[in-house]
C-alpha cells in the first residue's frame, strides 16, 4: 500500500514527517544499522531488534558477560539516533536521588531547587542494572513506565524519546539482585548479544581503535524523522488473521506444560508492539507473521521461565516452543 | 477526480443508459418527440466530444417552452400516462443541456429509475421485465463511475452494478411477496390506461362489417381439471343478445341477476366440467365459460340467460374457477322471457317472413322448423367468409336471398331472425368458440380470432338448446380454428401440418406461452388476495396490513444491519478465501515433498521453496506476497483475490 499521492501539498500544512511513506521509513532504519554496523561488528539483528524496541517506545535490557560489547551497542544506537546519551553505571550502594535527582536547599534564593539525575536524557544506559538494590531498581523502573519522575510530591516529565538500555550480567555472577519477573516485565526485549563470530572478532581485533570512531560518529537521522517513526507504529496495519496467530500464541504459552506461567496481557501488547515496529522497519504497512516469529525470542524470552521438569531447557530452545505454533 | 468535474465518457455512458431506458417508450410515443429526444441527446454528446460550452440560458429556457407547448397541444393535458410520460421523456432530454456536474448526473439518473417505472404502465410483460434488470443496471453501473477516483472499464461497473442487482434480487421477492397489498390500487392508475383493449361488444351489426378483425391476441386461457372438451363442445358464452331492429343485436332491457346463485335453475343431465380461467383485462363485465356454468366465482354473478358477470369492469389479469354442465334441460319460459325471445322490428325483411310463415304451416313442430332452417343454410349455396359483402337495405333478406356470404354473425343473426318469425322463440349468443390446446402447459388458449355467435331457440321438453348455423355452412369452423395467415377469400382452417419444424416452432411459441401464463398466473396476479392466502398459510391467520407494513419494516432493519455486518467484515471473509487457496497451492507443492510446516509464515516458506526448486521461485514468491497482503494487509484490493487465483491455478510444481 503506498500512501495517496497529494499533488503539490501548500508546504506550509505539511511537515516532512507528514509525507514520510513506509519506504522512507525503511530507508532511514536501514541508514541508522548501517551507521551502527561499522561500530558493533557482525551483530545486525540485535541492533535491529534494539531499534524495533525504541521505535516501539520499549525499553531495553541486554543481559550478558561483561566484555561482549553491551555499553558499546547502546552508545552507538544513541550516537547513530542523535540523541542525548548518559551512562549509569549502577552500584551496590547507589540510592535513587542518584538517578533522579534531589532537591536541594539553595542558600540564595532560600529555596529548594531541584537538580535533575542523570536519568533527565533520552537515552540511559543503566549499567549492571542488577548490581544495584531492588529499591534502586525499582525507582528507574517507575521512571521508565511513567515516563515522568516524581520528586518530594513534584513530577517532572523525562525527554522525549526516552529510551533506557538496562545491562545486566547474568544472575549466578557473585553480589547482584536479580530483577525480579515483574520488573523484567518492564522491559519490551531482552537481548542476549553472545559472542562475536570469528570473522567479527578478528576484525575487531585487528582494526582501529573503535572508541575513537564512535566519538566521532554523526547521526543517521533526524529526531523529527525518528520521531515521526515511533508515531508510525500503532498505526501499522495488523490483521484480523494476525490477531488471530497472536491469540493462538498467548493461549499455547498459557496452556503448554513447558512453561511455569503464561505469557500476560501486556506481553501480547508489548508482542504486538515489537512486531509492528519490525514490520515498519522492513518498510511494510502490515505485520505479518513472519515478524511476529522474528521478534518472539526477545520480546517473550525474559518473561517466560521453564516448569520445574524443564528446567534445564535452554531459552532458545523454550522459544522454540512458541514460534513452532502453527499460524492460523 | 475533483466534485466538480464530469468525464466525457460518463457523459457518452448516461446517454447510452437513457436511450435504453427510454426505446421501449418509442413505439407509443409521438415520433417528433423521440426525435427531439434524440437531437437533444446528440447535442450533448457532441458537446462533451469537442469540449464546447452548453446552450445558454435563455437558449434553454426557449427550447423548454416549446416542448412544453408541443406536449400539451398534442394532449390538450400534461397529466395522465401518454402525456406525463411524454412530457418526463422531453424534460430528461432537456436536463441533458444543462448536464455540468455529477450532481446532475445523479438528478438524470435517477429520472431514469423513474422511467423505467413508467414502461411497466404500458406492459409487465417477462421480456420487458428481465429487460428493465439490464437497463437498472446500465443506470446503477453509471452511480458506480460517478464515485470512482479512478475511471475503470465499463465491463468492471456493470460487473459490480450486476452483483448489486443479484443481491437486491432476495429483497426484492421479499418486498413483492410481502409488501402490503392494497385492494385496488393505491393511487389511481391514468385514466386512458386502459385504451385499446379489445374483445367483444354488446351489441353485433353483421352488416355493417366487411372485413372482420383476426386478431391473435389472446382473450383467455383455460385448463381443465379432467380432460377438455370435444371440438364441437368449446362453445365459451359471453353476452347474449334479445333485441333486434333487424339489422343490429343489442343485450336488450337489463337482464335480472341472481346473486348468489341459490341452487341451479336448470336441470343437469351430466357431471359437469371443472375448469379454471385466466382471463386477459378487457375492461368489459363479462367472464367466459361453457355453456351453462353451475357455480359462480367470488365477486361475479350469473344472470338469468347464464352468463357470468363480474361485479366490476376486468381491468386485471382474473383466475377464477368454474364448473358448467355440457348437458342441461332448462326450464319453461316466463311469459315476458318469451315476448322477448320472439321480438322482431315491426316491418322489414319480407321476404324471410314470408318463408318462415310458410316453415310454420309446413312444419309439425319446432324441431322441424329448425332443421328446416338449416336444411337451407346448407343445400343452398352459402359460403363462410371473413370479408362479407355489405348489405345495403334489408340486412335479412339480402343476405338470405341474394348475397349468402358471411360469417358466424350473418348466420347467427339470420337464423334468429327467422325461428322468431316463424314463432320459434330464440336469441343470439356471442363467445368464442374453440381454442387451441397448448401441449406444453395442457391448457386451452382462446384468441380474439377465435370470437364467435352462435343461436339458441327454445324448445318444448328441451329448453333452450344451442343451434349454430354456422357449422351447417362451415363445419370446419366448429372443429379447427380460423387460420389468420388466410387473409384472402376463401378462409383457410388451421390443418396439422407435419412438418417437423412447424412442429418445433409449434412446441417453442407453446413453450413460450406456458411461460407467460406461469408469469401472468405468478407474477402479475399475486394481488391482496393471493398474499393474504400466502401470509395465512406462513402463519395460521391473516394479517393487517399494518402489523405487515411494521413486520416488513422491521425485516428491512434486520437485512440492512446484517449487510453492514457483512460488509465490515469482508476483509476476512477475503482473507478465508485467500487462505483456502493459500492452503491448495501449499497442497501443490507438499506432493513434490516441500510441504509447508504449520508455523511457517509465507515468505520463509517462498524463501525455502526458492532454495530449493530455484524453477518456482518466481511464482512462490508471487503467490506468498498475494496471500501476505490479502491476508495482512488493510484494504485488500479484490483484484489480489483474483490475480491469487490465477496465479495458484496455473501454479504447476
Amino acid at each position: 500500500m503506498s500512501a495517496p499521492k497529494l499533488p503539490n501539498p501548500p508546504a506550509a500544512t505539511y511537515n516532512d514527517s507528514a509525507v514520510l511513506t513506509p519506504q522512507d521509513l525503511k530507508l532511514a532504519c536501514e541508514q541508522v544499522i548501517a551507521a551502527a554496523g561499522q561500530i558493533v561488528l557482525g551483530k545486525d539483528v540485535e541492533l535491529r531488534l534494539a531499534l524495533a524496541c525504541l521505535l516501539a517506545r520499549g525499553h531495553l535490557l541486554i543481559e550478558d558477560l561483561p566484555g561482549v560489547g553491551k555499553t558499546t551497542l547502546a552508545h552507538v544506537l544513541a550516537k547513530t539516533l542523535g540523541l542525548e546519551f548518559r551512562r549509569l553505571q549502577f552500584t551496590s550502594d547507589l540510592l535513587p536521588a542518584d538517578i533522579l535527582g534531589a532537591s536541594v536547599y539553595d542558600r540564595a534564593n532560600a529555596s529548594f531547587t531541584f537538580h535533575p539525575g542523570p536519568i533527565f536524557t533520552q537515552v540511559v544506559l543503566a549499567d549492571e542494572v542488577n548490581r544495584a538494590t531492588p529499591k534502586t531498581q525499582s525507582a528507574l523502573l517507575e521512571a521508565m513506565e511513567e515516563n515522568q519522575v516524581t520528586v518530594e510530591g513534584e513530577t517532572y516529565t523525562l525527554p522525549t524519546p526516552f529510551f533506557v538500555i538496562a545491562t545486566q550480567n547474568p544472575s549466578h555472577q557473585v553480589g547482584t539482585f536479580a530483577l525480579p519477573e515483574s520488573q523484567l516485565d518492564r522491559f519490551l526485549m531482552r537481548l542476549h548479544l553472545g559472542y562475536p563470530d570469528a570473522k567479527a572478532e578478528r576484525a575487531l581485533l585487528t582494526g582501529s581503535d573503535r572508541r575513537e570512531a564512535l566519538r566521532e560518529l554523526p547521526p543517521a537521522i533526524s529526531l523529527t524523522t525518528l520521531l515521526s517513526a515511533q508515531s508510525k507504529v500503532p498505526q501499522v496495519h495488523v490483521s484480523d488473521a494476525l490477531v488471530d496467530y497472536l491469540q493462538t500464541l498467548l493461549l499455547h504459552s498459557r496452556q503448554s506444560p513447558y512453561f511455569r506461567h503464561g505469557l500476560s496481557p501486556r506481553a501480547g501488547l508489548g508482542l504486538l508492539r515489537a512486531a509492528q515496529a519490525w514490520a515498519l522497519i522492513a518498510g511494510r504497512g502490515h505485520v505479518v507473521p513472519e515478524d511476529v516469529q522474528e521478534i518472539l525470542p526477545a520480546v517473550a524470552g525474559h518473561r517466560l521461565q521453564a516448569a520445574a521438569e524443564h528446567g534445564d531447557l535452554p531459552t532458545a530452545a523454550l522459544m522454540e516452543q512458541l514460534t513452532t505454533v502453527p499460524i492460523p | 477526480m475533483s466534485p466538480d468535474e464530469l468525464r466525457p465518457a460518463t457523459v457518452t455512458r448516461l446517454l447510452l443508459a437513457l436511450s435504453l431506458v427510454a426505446a421501449p417508450h418509442v413505439v407509443h410515443l409521438p415520433l417528433w418527440l423521440s426525435i427531439v429526444a434524440v437531437v437533444l441527446g446528440l447535442w450533448r454528446w457532441l458537446v462533451a466530444r469537442t469540449a464546447r460550452p452548453l446552450p445558454g440560458t435563455l437558449l434553454r429556457v426557449v427550447l423548454t417552452s416549446v416542448v412544453l407547448l408541443a406536449v400539451y397541444s398534442r394532449y390538450g393535458t400534461l397529466f395522465g400516462r401518454e402525456a406525463g410520460v411524454s412530457l418526463l421523456i422531453a424534460m430528461l432530454a432537456l436536463k441533458l443541456l444543462e448536464l455540468k456536474t455529477p450532481r446532475d448526473v445523479y438528478v438524470a439518473v435517477f429520472l431514469g429509475y423513474f422511467l423505467i417505472v413508467t414502461n411497466f404502465l404500458y406492459s409487465q410483460s417477462a421480456f420487458l421485465a428481465a429487460y428493465m434488470f439490464l437497463v437498472v443496471m446500465a443506470l446503477t453501473a453509471l452511480l458506480i463511475d460517478l464515485n470512482r477516483h479512478q475511471p475503470a472499464t465499463v465491463g468492471e461497473d456493470l460487473r459490480v452494478a450486476g452483483r448489486l442487482v443479484v443481491l437486491a434480487v432476495p429483497l426484492m421477492i421479499a418486498l413483492f411477496m410481502l409488501f402490503p397489498r392494497v385492494a385496488g390500487p393505491l393511487w389511481g392508475l391514468p385514466k386512458d390506461a386502459h385504451g385499446g383493449l379489445s374483445g367483444l361488444s354488446d351489441e353485433m351489426t353483421p352488416g355493417r362489417i366487411s372485413q372482420l378483425g383476426q386478431s391473435n391476441a389472446i382473450v383467455f386461457r383455460a385448463s381443465f381439471d379432467g380432460p377438455f372438451p370435444q371440438p364441437q363442445q368449446r362453445y365459451w358464452r359471453g353476452p347474449v343478445l334479445w333485441q333486434t331492429d333487424g339489422e343490429r343485436w343489442q343485450a336488450g332491457t337489463a337482464t335480472e341477476h341472481r346473486s348468489p346463485l341459490t341452487g341451479l335453475n336448470y336441470e343437469t343431465l351430466s357431471e359437469p366440467l371443472q375448469y379454471s380461467i385466466i382471463l386477459e383485462p378487457h375492461n368489459r363485465l363479462w367472464l367466459y365459460a361453457l355453456d351453462l356454468p353451475a357455480s359462480v366465482p367470488p365477486q361475479a354473478r350469473l344472470t338469468a340467460d347464464f352468463q357470468l358477470h363480474a361485479t366490476r369492469p376486468v381491468r386485471e389479469r382474473w383466475l377464477y374457477s368454474v364448473a358448467s354442465h355440457p348437458d342441461y334441460r332448462t326450464p319453461p319460459l316466463s311469459d315476458e322471457e318469451r315476448k322477448r325471445a320472439l321480438q322482431l322490428p315491426p316491418e322489414g325483411s319480407p321476404r324471410a317472413r314470408a318463408m318462415a310463415s310458410r316453415w310454420r304451416l309446413e312444419s309439425p313442430n319446432d324441431v322441424a322448423i329448425v332443421q328446416r332452417a338449416l336444411q337451407r343454410f346448407r343445400n343452398e349455396p352459402f359460403v363462410y367468409t371473413l370479408q362479407p359483402p355489405l348489405t345495403e337495405n334489408d340486412f335479412v333478406d339480402e343476405f338470405i336471398f341474394t348475397t349468402r356470404r358471411g360469417f358466424c354473425g350473418h348466420y347467427a343473426a339470420s337464423f334468429v331472425f327467422l325461428m322468431r318469425a316463424a314463432g320459434v322463440p330464440a336469441r343470439v349468443v356471442t363467445g368464442y368458440q374453440g381454442g387451441e390446446v397448448n401441449p406444453v402447459g395442457n391448457y386451452l388458449i382462446v384468441r380474439q380470432r377465435d370470437a364467435h355467435a352462435w343461436a339458441e331457440v327454445w324448445l318444448p321438453g328441451q329448453g333452450w338448446t344451442r343451434i349454430d348455423p354456422t357449422a351447417a355452412v362451415a363445419p370446419e369452423r366448429v372443429e379447427m380454428s380460423i387460420d389468420t395467415s388466410a387473409l384472402g377469400e376463401q378462409v383457410r382452417f388451421h390443418m396439422p401440418n407435419q412438418a417437423w419444424l412447424r412442429q418445433s416452432w409449434q412446441t417453442l411459441s407453446y413453450g413460450w406461452d406456458t411461460f407467460n401464463n406461469a408469469w401472468n398466473q405468478w407474477v402479475l396476479a399475486y394481488g391482496p388476495d393471493r398474499q393474504a392466502s400466502l401470509l395465512s398459510w406462513l402463519q395460521g391467520s391473516a394479517l393487517p396490513w399494518q402489523v405487515l407494513a411494521t413486520l416488513l419494516l422491521a425485516a428491512v432493519f434486520a437485512l440492512l444491519l446484517t449487510l453492514i455486518l457483512l460488509w465490515l467484515h469482508r476483509e476476512r471473509r477475503d482473507s478465508d478465501a485467500a487462505t483456502r487457496l493459500y492452503s491448495r497451492y501449499c497442497r501443490k507443492l507438499a506432493h513434490r515433498g516441500l510441504g509447508r510446516a504449520p508455523h511457517e509464515g509465507p515468505t520463509a516458506y517462498a524463501k525455502r521453496v526458492a532454495l530449493a526448486r530455484p524453477d518456482l521461485a518466481l511464482a512462490s514468491a508471487q503467490i506468498s506476497r498475494l496471500y501476505s497482503a490479502l491476508r495482512y494487509a488493510p484494504y485488500p484490493a479484490p483484484v489480489w483475490l483474483a490475480r491469487l487465483r490465477y496465479a495458484v491455478r496455473h501454479f504447476r510444481p
